[in-house]
C-alpha cells in the first residue's frame, strides 16, 4: 500500500517530448494529456483543453522512478530526514514512489508504529511512500513481528535491513509465515563474524590504507545461505543492495534453478570502487562497501542482463557532524535520491555501457514488480507517474543543492550530465526543476 | 602604523608564501623529496653534535603537538626537534583536554587553528584524522601516526638510519617481520623502502599479513626462515591494543614467539636488526637480539630528532613536495 498526501490531481498536456517506455515499447515524439491525474490521451498535436501545457521539446518523457530502498529516518532522527524532506528529495530525483526501510527508532515492528507513519504520510508525503516493516521485533533477530497485522496495516514488505537475519531457522519461519501474507521478504546479506571490524572492501586498497577489511565472502556466503532457504521453502526472496560478483553469481544460478529471487543494486556500487576510498572521504563509507572493479563490472552486467532487476539508492541520510570525522569513526551510508538518475546516465548510459531504455526499466517498472506494485507506465488510463528528463544539461551537486535534509552525497562537486526537469507522481506535479 | 619589516631575512627562501604542504603519507613523496629530506637531516645531525644544539631556523614559528595516543619516542622527538629549531612548541594530549569532555576532532582543530600554528603534528587512533585537521586549520599537518594507516616520519628516520649505517638503501633486502596487519609503521616502511629501490619481504603468521598487500610491491612469506636472506630484519611489535577482542589472530603469544619471534639463532652475524619500539622482549624479539651490536634500535631513536627537524624545516620553507592539498580541499 502506497500512501501519499491527499491533494487534488493535476490536468496537464506534455507536448513534444521523446516518450520512452521500455515496457510499453514506446519510443517516439508524442504528446501526452493528463486529466485529473490519469493519462487520458497519447497522440500527436493534442489539444490543450484548457489544461496547463508543458512544452517539452528536446526532453525525454519516461515512466517515473520507483526507489525500493530509502531510509527516511522517521521516527527518531527527523533532524536527518523526515517524510516531507525525503519525498521532496525523491520528487527531485524523478521518483513517483519510494519504499521506506523500517530500521528507525523505534523500529517499525508493530501496527501502532506503522499506523502513525501512514497517518503522517497522508499529510506530508510529496510522493507516495510504501513502508516496509521489520521481520523481527526491534530487528533483534529473536521473535517474528506480527506480520499479518502489519500487512493489513499497510506494510508493503518485510525486512531487517541494516542487519542480517542471523539464525537460518528464523529466516525459514519468516518465509513460511509470509506465504500466508503474500508480501515480499527482503534480506540484508552480511555474515557479521566475517564483516566485523570492516570499514571498506577487503583487498589491495584496504591492505595499503590499513583499514579493517569487509570481505566479499561476508556477503556472498549469506546470499548463498538465504537463497538456499528460499529454494527449500519455494518462496520468493529479494536481496538488498548487492555488492560482490560472487553474490551476483549465486543469484544468477539460483534464478536458473527456478528460485523466485530478485536483486537490487545501488548507483554507488555501479559506479564506484574501493580505489575511490584513497581520498578517505567519509561520504564514500557505506554498507556494503564499494568493492573492486571486477565486482563493479559484474554488477553492471547483471543489471544489463536482468539478473538484477532494480536500481535502489539505499538513500541513507546522516547529520553533517556524524560524517565530519575520520573515515574510521564515520557511520555507514550515503544519500542518493537526487543524484541516482544523473550519475547513472553520466557514467553508464552516456558512455554507451548500458542503454537508456534498460536504465529506465530498472529504475521504474523493475523495482515496482519486486513488491507487486503497479508499475509506472506511459499508457492510456494509467495513473500519471511520469518524469521529464533533460539529457543535455550538466550540473554539480553541492552541499546546498539538495532537498534532502542531509548532504552526505558521494558526488559533491562532481559534474553530472542529465537532470530531472519535472516529476509527476500519482497524478500530481511533485517537482519542477 | 609603520611598515612591518621581517626581523630575519633568509635570502635562500623564495619570495611570497609557499603553498600549504603536509606530510600525511609516504605515498605523497617522490624519491627526490626523500633524498632532500635525508640530506637536510644529515645537516641537522651535525648541528646536534655541537655543544650548542639550537638553530634559529624556525624562530617565531609555532608547532603544536596533538597526541590522541600514548607516545614516548615520537612526541618527545617532535618536541625536541621543534625546540632545536627555535620554534615555539605547544604539546596537547587528549587526556586532560577538552577531548575528555566530548569535543570532536573538528572542533579541537578549529580551536587550535585559532592560535595560528604553523605546523600541527597529530597522532590519532583513527585513519584519516590528519585529513580532518588539514581541512579545518590553515596549518601544515604532519602525521605522527593515524591508526593502522601511516607513520611517515618513522619510515624516514628508518631510511636515514640505514643510509648512515650501510651507506645506501637501493638494492638492500629488508624483511619486515610480525604483525603487519595492525602496523602503520609497516605500511609507511614498505612504501619508503620500495620507493628507494630496496626489496621488501613481509614475514609473519597468515592472519597478520593483510590479503592483497603484495600490490604494494613487496613479497610475502609465512615462514621465519625467509629472514635469513635479508640484509635488514625489521621487527614489528605485536599490537594487542589494536586487535579485535576474540579474533584469534594467533592462538597464543607463546606459539607466536616460538614460530616467528626473532631470536638469536635466527639472525645471522652482520644482519642488522631494527624495531620501531616499544619492544615486547620475549615476544617478537629476543632480548639478546635487541641488545646485540648489530641492532640499530637505539640509533633509530637518535635519528628521530634530526629527521623530524628536517621535516619541520622543509614544510615551513620551500621544496616541491607533491601536494595533496587539492585533494583534501576538494573533499572539504
Amino acid at each position: 500500500m502506497l500512501v501519499g498526501r491527499d491533494a487534488p490531481k493535476d490536468d496537464l498536456v506534455i507536448r513534444g517530448a521523446r516518450a520512452i517506455d521500455p515496457v510499453e515499447r514506446i519510443d517516439e515524439t508524442i504528446d501526452v494529456r493528463i486529466d485529473e491525474g490519469v493519462i487520458s490521451e497519447i497522440g500527436l498535436r493534442l489539444d490543450a483543453n484548457g489544461h496547463r501545457v508543458i512544452e517539452a521539446e528536446g526532453l525525454v518523457l519516461a515512466p517515473a522512478f520507483v526507489d525500493p530502498h530509502v531510509h527516511l529516518r522517521t521516527p527518531g532522527r527527523e533532524d536527518e530526514e523526515d517524510l516531507a524532506s525525503g519525498t521532496r528529495a525523491a520528487a527531485a530525483g524523478g521518483y513517483c514512489a519510494i519504499l521506506a526501510m523500517p530500521n528507525t527508532d523505534p523500529v517499525v515492528d508493530s501496527a501502532a508504529v506503522l499506523g502513525a507513519l501512514v497517518e503522517r504520510a497522508r499529510t506530508e508525503a510529496e510522493v507516495p511512500i510504501g513502508f516496509l516493516a521489520a521481520i523481527t521485533r526491534k530487528q533483534e533477530g529473536g521473535e517474528l513481528t506480527e506480520m499479518i497485522e502489519l500487512a493489513e496495516a499497510g506494510a508493503v514488505g518485510f525486512t531487517d535491513d541494516g542487519k542480517p537475519v542471523e539464525a537460518p531457522a528464523l529466516l525459514r519461519r519468516a518465509l513460511q509465515y509470509l506465504s500466508a501474507v503474500r508480501r515480499r521478504l527482503a534480506v540484508h546479506c552480511e555474515e557479521q563474524t566475517l564483516s566485523r571490524g570492516g570499514h571498506m572492501h577487503e583487498g589491495a586498497v584496504s591492505a595499503e590504507l590499513g583499514f579493517g577489511g569487509y570481505p566479499s565472502i561476508a556477503e556472498s556466503l549469506m546470499v548463498a545461505r538465504d537463497l538456499g532457504i528460499a529454494a527449500y521453502e519455494n518462496q520468493p526472496l529479494h536481496l538488498l543492495h548487492l555488492s560482490a560478483r560472487e553474490s551476483v553469481d549465486e543469484l544468477r544460478s539460483a534464478q536458473a534453478a527456478g528460485v523466485q529471487a530478485t536483486g537490487e543494486v545501488t548507483p554507488h556500487h555501479l559506479c564506484g570502487t574501493d580505489e575511490d576510498i584513497r581520498t578517505l572521504d567519509s561520504n564514500l563509507k557505506m554498507n556494503p562497501p564499494l568493492r573492486a572493479e571486477e565486482d563493479r563490472r559484474a554488477l553492471v552486467d547483471a543489471l544489463r542482463d536482468g539478473t538484477i532487476v532494480a536500481v535502489a539508492t539505499d538513500h541513507a541520510p546522516h547529520a553533517r557532524h556524524e560524517k565530519e570525522v575520520p573515515f574510521e569513526a564515520a557511520p555507514f551510508g550515503v544519500t542518493g535520491l537526487e543524484t541516482a538518475f544523473s550519475v547513472l546516465y553520466t557514467r553508464l548510459v552516456a558512455p554507451g555501457v548500458i542503454k537508456l531504455e534498460t536504465l529506465l526499466e530498472r529504475m521504474g517498472p523493475g523495482p515496482a514488480r519486486i513488491y507487486d506494485l503497479e508499475p509506472p507506465r506511459i499508457a492510456k488510463h494509467a495513473s500519471a507517474n511520469l518524469v521529464l528528463l533533460d539529457l543535455e544539461t550538466t550540473w554539480r551537486p553541492t552541499e546546498t543543492s539538495f532537498h534532502s535534509k542531509s548532504a552526505n552525497s558521494w558526488l559533491l562537486g562532481e559534474t553530472l550530465r542529465g537532470r530531472v526537469a519535472l516529476t509527476v507522481a500519482d497524478g500530481r506535479v511533485a517537482f519542477e526543476g | 602604523m609603520a611598515d612591518v619589516h621581517p626581523l630575519i631575512r633568509d635570502e635562500l627562501l623564495p619570495p611570497g608564501p609557499s603553498p600549504r604542504r603536509h606530510l600525511i603519507s609516504i605515498a605523497d613523496l617522490s624519491r627526490d623529496d626523500v633524498e632532500r629530506l635525508l640530506g637536510l637531516a644529515r645537516t641537522f645531525a651535525r648541528s646536534l653534535d655541537r655543544d650548542v644544539k639550537k638553530l634559529p631556523a624556525l624562530r617565531g614559528r609555532t608547532v603544536v603537538n596533538l597526541f590522541y595516543e600514548s607516545s614516548t619516542r615520537t612526541s618527545s622527538s617532535f618536541e625536541l626537534a621543534a625546540k632545536r629549531l627555535s620554534a615555539d612548541v605547544m604539546s596537547i594530549k587528549s587526556s586532560g583536554s577538552a577531548v575528555e569532555k566530548g569535543e570532536s576532532l573538528k572542533d579541537t582543530a578549529i580551536t587550535i587553528g585559532c592560535y595560528d600554528p604553523d605546523v600541527i603534528v597529530i597522532r590519532h587512533p583513527e585513519i584519516g584524522a590528519p585529513h580532518v585537521i588539514a581541512r579545518h586549520t590553515g596549518a601544515h599537518v604532519v602525521n605522527a601516526g593515524d591508526g593502522k594507516h601511516q607513520h611517515p616520519t618513522q619510515a624516514l628516520l628508518d631510511l636515514y638510519t640505514i643510509e648512515e649505517e650501510l651507506g645506501h638503501i637501493e638494492g638492500l633486502h629488508v624483511a619486515i617481520v610480525g604483525d603487519v596487519l595492525h602496523s602503520r609503521v609497516a605500511r609507511s616502511n614498505i612504501q619508503a623502502f620500495v620507493l628507494m629501490g630496496a626489496r621488501v619481504t613481509l614475514v609473519g603468521p597468515p592472519p597478520l599479513i593483510p590479503r592483497g598487500i603484495e600490490a604494494m610491491g613487496c613479497e610475502v612469506s609465512y615462514s621465519i626462515e625467509a629472514i635469513e636472506a635479508a640484509d635488514i630484519v625489521y621487527v614489528l611489535r605485536m599490537q594487542h591494543e589494536r586487535m579485535l577482542a576474540g579474533e584469534n589472530y594467533v592462538p597464543s603469544l607463546r606459539e607466536y614467539a616460538a614460530r616467528w619471534g626473532v631470536s638469536a639463532d635466527r639472525v645471522r652475524p652482520g644482519q642488522k636488526v631494527m624495531h620501531p619500539g616499544p619492544m615486547n622482549r620475549g615476544v617478537e624479539i629476543e632480548g639478546a637480539v635487541a641488545d646485540a651490536a648489530d641492532a640499530l634500535i637505539a640509533r633509530q631513536v637518535r635519528s628521530g630528532v634530526a629527521v623530524r627537524m628536517a621535516v619541520l624545516f622543509d614544510l615551513l620553507t620551500h621544496g616541491p613536495v607533491e601536494l595533496k592539498v587539492a585533494e583534501i580541499e576538494a573533499v572539504a
